[in-house]
Formats: C-alpha cells, sequence, structure tokens
C-alpha cells in the first residue's frame, strides 16, 4: 500500500516537473539559438532605428522596432474590441441570464475558440477587408485595424469566461447590501458587482492580451506585413509572430537569420510571459481579496 | 514519514537529473546534430525515385515557387494520366522553401523561379546533393494595376522607383493624384527576389505591403483602385483573358519608348518584354527513371503545349541548350 502510494505521488511529481523542464529546456533553446545572433549583430542593431530586412539588397538591417510596435497595435487594439463586448458579455451571463439561458450561450461562445485560425483570416481578407475600406474610404482594408478586430473575436472566449467567473465570485452580501439600500439591478451591477470584479476582469483582459499577440495566422493573413514604422490603425504592420512564421520557412539552418529570427521568438515570448505572469499576479490576489 | 520524506526527495533528484542532462544533450549539440540529420535524411528520404519502392510504385516529392505551382501540378497530372505507375506530390511555399527542402533532401525536386545561389548550391552539396537545374519554362513578370487606373504603361525605372518607394503619387506617372499602395511578394519568394534584382536594383520600400501569393496580390490589386502588384503572368488570366477587374500595364524599356504587353506570346519570345525570366527546376542529383522521363516529359512538345496553355511560355533555343548542358 505504501509503496504504491508513493509510486503514484512520484508519477503526479514527475508530470509536475516535466512540464517546468520543458518550459525551462524551450527558454535554453530560444536563448542558445537567438545567441550567435546577438554576438554577431549585437542587441543594439535589434532595438536601432530602421526596419527589419535581413534579405535586403544592400545592407541588412535587422531593426525589430516597427515589428514590436505592431504586435502591440494589434495586441491593444483587439482588447479595445475585446473587453467591452466581453465583460458586458460576461455581465450578462453571470448576473441577467437565467440559468437556462446560459445553458445555451456559453456553450456557443465556447465554439468561437475552437474557429480555425486560418477560416477566421480567410473571413477576414473576404468579408472585414471590403466592409473596412468602404466603411472608412480607404483603398483596402489589410491594415492593423482588420488584424485588431478578428484577434479580438478569437481572445474573446477567453475574456468571456474568465470575467464571468470574476463576476459570479463577488459575494453574495455586495449585491444584498446595495438592493436593499434600494439601488437598482442595473445600478447594483455598474457601481457595485464590476467595480468589484474589475482586478479579475483586467487579468482576464491582460490574458486575452497574450492570446492575441501570440496569433499568428489570422494577422499574417489579414495585416499586409508591412515592414514599415505604422502611424495609425489604418496602415499595415508585421507582428512578431508573423514575421517568424514568413521567414522561417526559407533561412538555411544557421544562417545568421536563422538565429536573428530566433531572437524575435525570444522577444515574444519574454513579452508573453510578462503579460501572463502579470496577468496571475493580479489574478491571486483577487483571489485573496475577495475570500477576505 | 521523514524517512519517506527524503526518499522521495532523492527519487525526484534522480528523475530531474535525468531530464536535465537528457534536455542539456539535445541542445548543446543541436546545430551539429541538425545538419547530419538533414543529410541523412538526404539518402534515406529521396527513396531512389528511378528504381521505384517495394510496393511497384513511384513517388516523387516537388516543392517550391508559387508561381511555378499550379504549372508544375497540371504538367504532373498529365504526367500521371500517362503513366499510372508514378505518384507525384506538388506543393508550394515559395522557391526559398523549395530550395530549403532540396538541401535538407527532403524532396526530388525543388521548384523555383531563381537561379540557386553560390551558398545554396555548396550547402547541398554538402549534404550530399548536386542539386542540377533544369529550365522548363518561360515566364513573364506582369506589372499589374486595378482596371479602374488610367496609367497603361510604365518604364522599368519607373516600376523600379515606385517599389523602392521613391515615386510615391500615382500623378507623378500620369495617373490620378493618389498615393500608391504596394502590393509584393515575401522574402520567401523567387519572384520577390528576381524582382528585386532585376527591376528594383535596390531595396523594396519598407511599405510594401508582403503578401502570401499570387493570388492574394491579385485579388488586392483588384479591390484596390490606388495599388500595383506584380505576379508571375499564369495568373492574370482566366482561361484566355485577363481577368475582370485587372489591368496588365504594357512596360517600356526605358521612359518615352512604346510599351509591350507581357500578354503577347510573341513578345516573349522576342525578348521584346523586359521583364522575363526562365523558371527553373531543381533536381537532386542527374534524374533516373521515372524521375528522368518526368522532366524530358515537361521539355517535350506536349510538355511545353501545357505551359503554353497555363499561360506561361514555351523554351528558347537558349534554354533548350542549358538543359542540353545540365541533363547529362
Amino acid at each position: 500500500m505504501n509503496i504504491k502510494e508513493n509510486s503514484i505521488k512520484m508519477i503526479f511529481l514527475a508530470s509536475g516537473l516535466l512540464s517546468i523542464f520543458i518550459l525551462l529546456g524551450i527558454f535554453y533553446l530560444l536563448f542558445s539559438n537567438s545567441f550567435p545572433a546577438l554576438r554577431d549583430v549585437g542587441i543594439k542593431s535589434f532595438f536601432s532605428r530602421g526596419y527589419w530586412n535581413p534579405t535586403a539588397y544592400s545592407v541588412p538591417q535587422y531593426s525589430i522596432l516597427n515589428i514590436i510596435k505592431g504586435t502591440f497595435m494589434v495586441g491593444t487594439g483587439s482588447l479595445l474590441f475585446a473587453v467591452p463586448l466581453g465583460v458586458a458579455c460576461a455581465a450578462y451571463l453571470a448576473e441577467v441570464a437565467s440559468p437556462r439561458e446560459r445553458e445555451i450561450f456559453k456553450p456557443i461562445i465556447e465554439i468561437l475558440a475552437g474557429i480555425p485560425s486560418v477560416v477566421l483570416g480567410f473571413f477576414g481578407l473576404v468579408v472585414v477587408a471590403p466592409l473596412l475600406s468602404s466603411v472608412f474610404g480607404l483603398p483596402n482594408g489589410i491594415n492593423a485595424l482588420n488584424g485588431s478586430i478578428l484577434v479580438g473575436i478569437m481572445a474573446l472566449p477567453t475574456v468571456v469566461s474568465l470575467a464571468e467567473d470574476a463576476v459570479s465570485a463577488v459575494p453574495q452580501e455586495y449585491r444584498h447590501a446595495s438592493l436593499a439600500l434600494g439601488a437598482t439591478r442595473w445600478q447594483t451591477l455598474k457601481n457595485v458587482t464590476i467595480p468589484a470584479a474589475f482586478s479579475g476582469v483586467l487579468a482576464a483582459s491582460l490574458l486575452g492580451m497574450g492570446r492575441a499577440i501570440g496569433e499568428t495566422m489570422t494577422v499574417l493573413m489579414v495585416t499586409g506585413n508591412a515592414l514599415a514604422a505604422p502611424s495609425s490603425f489604418m496602415d499595415s504592420v508585421r507582428t512578431l509572430s508573423a514575421n517568424i512564421a514568413i521567414e522561417m520557412g526559407e533561412v538555411p539552418m544557421g544562417s545568421l537569420h536563422f538565429h536573428s529570427l530566433f531572437v524575435v521568438g525570444l522577444v515574444l515570448f519574454i513579452i508573453t510571459f510578462i503579460i501572463n505572469l502579470l496577468a496571475d499576479i493580479i489574478f491571486d490576489r483577487y483571489r485573496k481579496g475577495v475570500s477576505m | 514519514m521523514e524517512v519517506k520524506a527524503r526518499k522521495s526527495l532523492f527519487v525526484c533528484g534522480v528523475v530531474l537529473l535525468l531530464i536535465l542532462s537528457l534536455a542539456l544533450a539535445g541542445c548543446s549539440s543541436a546545430p551539429g546534430q541538425g545538419e547530419k540529420v538533414t543529410g541523412d535524411a538526404g539518402e534515406g528520404g529521396q527513396q531512389d525515385p528511378g528504381k521505384g519502392s517495394r510496393s511497384g510504385a513511384v513517388m516523387i516529392q516537388i516543392k517550391g515557387s508559387d508561381s511555378e505551382v499550379n504549372l508544375v501540378q497540371k504538367l504532373a497530372e498529365e504526367f500521371m494520366a500517362e503513366n499510372p505507375q508514378v505518384q507525384i506530390a506538388v506543393t508550394g511555399g515559395g522557391s526559398g522553401v523549395g530550395i530549403a527542402a532540396i538541401i535538407d533532401g527532403t524532396i526530388d525536386i525543388a521548384n523555383s523561379s531563381r537561379p540557386m545561389k553560390n551558398e545554396e548550391i555548396e550547402k547541398a552539396r554538402a549534404n550530399g546533393i548536386d542539386p542540377v537545374p533544369v529550365r522548363f519554362a518561360v515566364d513573364g513578370i506582369a506589372v499589374i494595376v486595378n482596371e479602374k487606373n488610367p496609367v497603361g504603361t510604365l518604364s522599368v525605372e519607373e516600376i523600379g522607383a515606385i517599389y523602392r518607394g521613391e515615386i510615391k503619387n500615382w500623378s507623378a506617372v500620369g495617373g490620378a493624384n493618389a498615393k500608391i499602395n504596394l502590393f509584393g511578394r515575401q522574402s520567401n519568394s523567387g519572384t520577390y527576389v528576381f524582382f528585386m534584382e532585376s527591376v528594383l536594383k535596390g531595396d523594396y520600400s519598407p511599405e510594401m505591403r508582403n503578401m502570401g501569393g499570387n493570388a492574394d496580390i491579385v485579388e488586392a490589386v483588384k479591390s484596390d483602385v490606388t495599388g500595383i502588384g506584380y505576379v508571375a503572368i499564369g495568373y492574370t488570366k482566366e482561361g484566355d483573358s485577363i481577368r475582370p477587374g485587372l489591368k496588365v500595364l504594357n512596360v517600356s524599356q526605358e521612359k518615352g519608348k512604346p510599351g509591350v504587353t507581357p500578354v503577347e506570346l510573341s513578345n516573349i519570345t522576342s525578348g521584346a518584354y523586359p521583364i522575363t525570366r526562365p523558371l527553373y527546376q531543381f533536381v537532386a542529383g542527374q534524374p533516373q527513371g521515372a524521375l528522368r522521363d518526368f522532366v524530358l516529359f515537361e521539355l517535350s512538345e506536349k510538355g511545353q503545349e501545357i505551359v503554353l496553355g497555363q499561360g506561361f511560355y514555351p523554351l528558347s533555343d537558349a534554354d533548350r541548350e542549358f538543359n542540353k548542358n545540365s541533363l547529362k
């Protein structure tokens, strides 16, 4: 009995450790493969003026500033789209909807998460792009806004389900107190429940952004991938993940270009890591705050 | 209790070390090992298409240029209809992808709309693969604009200046007062490289939108009145006529000279149209058996008729001479 229990304990421990080591292994691989580029090109040239052009006709350039800017534009743009919609949806599900309605709505929203990104990208090219160009009077709709809307749609299920958890976790006493003071249900939701769930909602948004920043295929298809610095959401942008996807297939293994793509991957990894960490910290605080 | 805890600590320490050493071994030898693995795949993965595998069917793997993929697919279909024992798989991805795959030894033929660079040939040889170049068709790169654009002719120099970002407004080349939207390919494309080296002779404007394939550029230019794009000539046609919504520009050698359209076969074969290129295939080693049959089929009269039917152009005498020298 003792041996059995012990060995089962061991197996679970090993599985836990394995996932940690896979993470460490990936980090090590990213770092060791980006090292030759960091050494030969220098960290500075990745973050200096100019634009990304390792296959240049004349002088190769490795600056990823424009690409980072493009990544954040699509990331934050998608949140501007996903958060208001997602929070409203979560408030409806948690506070307004009857259990029956919730049972119908929730799975449908979750189906959104299951749409293959390439299908969504196709939708963006064929439906969203012409729509944007006619609404905003642009020559074409292949731009950062298009990417933001689509990634917003992709991040929506994440935001909805986490924000709903946060809203549901607000103690009933808060609502009862508010209602007892004569507030309407809308006033209670607006002034008590959602503010009380605020940090949970914030964490949900951050996790949604982590998802958005790593998204590749959809963005690759609809943002145009231009290398110039974008000045508005109507400009074409290239994101970190799209940049890797575009160029990884053709680079000779072991070349400087190959290693510099790993630097791009490393930067992407660090960004999403920080965002997820922040979301975790906020979520943790929020849970403790509520239970007290 | 304490003993048990210590024991479990010990065991998990061992597990930890094991995983760590595995991970480190995998990582530290990654570059050297990677090359070796790909080299092995070259010898093992090629399956000797000439001799055929055990089941009697012969499998030929072709990968690369997006400009060539439809054409080679059609050639392969016709060839397979005559030779049912041969199976040919044709995939795209871009010339760079095909060349990377032939260097790694995972395919039999790389489609490429640009010649292989010397360093690429050396890399392939280092892996034990000697790429044999074959020219199997001629392509005019069409410069396309929207049907509603009044501009009808541009010189090579003007096109270069537009793509380098030096000319930004259509009014500078006789069009409406509107910003020019550039559409081009991604750096894995042979057309991208060819256009850069023979028309731009400089770097692309960073404002150019990098599209995934010829068809994406055609779609974009069809809906963008201020757009300009460049595609393999076969992609501008639907049957015998130009796709609706699209205009193929006449291109002149120098500004002021009359423009020449790539749509007429005679302009390509006479060399009057300035932006033409041979389309290449790189065979992994001198082709034998079915692989050789397929290459010869492409170069045959029937193969060249298919080339013409797909909107590309047949080989010139110089191209045939080139093939004679490389196919032994």
